[in-house]
């Protein structure tokens, strides 16, 4: 099948720090966007420590990887890996082999044209780190979304990523706060969505709570959007339906304030503009 | 036992972490060895074709993985036979 719509989309998904969710939300957000008929990619850049192969629970069915695409060991079409579950969703596996520095920006800039006239969403999962990977995985991308955590560690590396995504002219770059845990927040012990949006000043993408399902989902390398129960899977959903731009509600985590400084936030980011 | 009884409670996580061990198991072994699936199957085609020469086999339940023993890896091939050629030369 063809795609949907006539643009595409080259989003990057970043954080600095590593174990934040990237994956997770690479393989979610994805998942749920070809189950709504759209034709995605995702690329995993992770060179050298390849996790979506295994998130998206397709580790038995990749044949050939990214390095054998650009030495022209195989075809770009060779190398994608089609999702039995998601008819619309390929993936292009990273190297375990080899290193970061084995690829070039513009060698991934050459394979997302050449994925464009394919699909509606292309996904490019970042390496943790700001270093080659980082810059490798940015270069074609149009969006940026950055995952964090409420914690102090992460958001500091997310203030420094969204500093190098805005000084590579990045005008689109939306936040994702993943394992959110509202009882804490509640109970003061935990990071708010305002204190992280106090300081990171970039639009809302999404909030996803801590969820214990995440893992068991993981570990059957089964998308946690397939589990309809799952507070974690819908916040993936809701964050899908945004970037079709869809206007969803924040479920509400915390005070009754939170609304009116999200929706301040996003007037004075368009006001800017 | 508890995995029993989680089973029974209908519980969503009975077996996840089982499904969790063997996919380690096997990513792990393939990840040291660097093979990939693409290397055992051209392997799988190669040993088909060579015992092909010599003896009918169950090309279909024909299985070719790798294993691991205490610290070593092993290629385990499970070849059913159906028959043997009768040798030409003798």
């Amino acid at each position: 099948m063809g795609k949907k719509t006539e643009e595409s989309s080259v989003i990057v998904v970043t954080s600095g720090k590593g174990g934040v969710g990237k994956t997770t939300t690479v393989a979610n957000v994805a998942s749920a966007l070809a189950r709504k008929g759209y034709k995605i990619a995702v690329m995993d850049l992770d060179i050298g420590l390849k996790k979506l192969d295994l998130i998206l629970g397709l580790e038995n069915r990749v044949i050939y990887d990214i390095i054998q695409v650009i030495e022209g060991e195989c075809t770009l079409k060779q190398a994608l890996v089609k999702d039995k579950r998601f008819p619309e969703l390929y993936m292009l596996p990273a190297a375990q082999t080899r290193n970061k520095d084995d690829i070039k920006p513009e060698q991934v800039q050459e394979i997302c044209r050449q994925l464009r006239p394919e699909f509606d969403f292309i996904f490019i999962d970042c390496p943790a780190g700001i270093e080659q990977g980082f810059r490798n995985a940015i270069a074609a991308a149009d969006k940026a979304i950055v995952v964090t955590n409420p914690e102090v560690s992460a958001v500091r590396d997310a203030d420094r990523i969204i500093g190098m995504l805005e000084s590579a002219q990045f005008q689109d770059i939306q936040l994702v706060i993943n394992r959110l845990q509202a009882s804490m927040v509640k109970s003061g012990d935990m990071l708010s969505i305002d204190d992280l949006l106090e300081h990171l000043c970039i639009t809302l993408l999404g909030i996803v709570p801590e969820d214990k399902k995440v893992l068991i989902s993981t570990n059957k390398g089964e998308p946690i959007v397939l589990n309809e129960r799952s507070e974690a899977g819908l916040a993936f959903n809701n964050i899908a339906n945004r970037l079709l731009g869809q206007q969803v509600d924040f479920p509400s985590f915390e005070e009754d304030s939170l609304w009116g400084k999200i929706r301040n936030l996003g007037r004075n980011l368009f006001s800017k503009e | 036992m508890l995995d029993i009884i989680n089973r029974l409670l209908g519980r969503e996580n009975a077996g996840s972490r089982d499904i969790a061990r063997e996919r380690l198991r096997l990513v792990l072994i393939h990840d040291r060895a660097s093979v990939s699936p693409n290397f055992l199957n051209t392997l799988k085609e190669e040993l088909i074709r060579v015992i092909r020469e010599y003896m009918e086999i169950d090309e279909e339940s024909l299985v070719v993985d790798l294993e691991n023993e205490e610290n070593s890896i092993a290629l385990v091939a499970n070849i059913p036979i159906r028959g043997f050629k009768r040798a030409a030369n003798e």
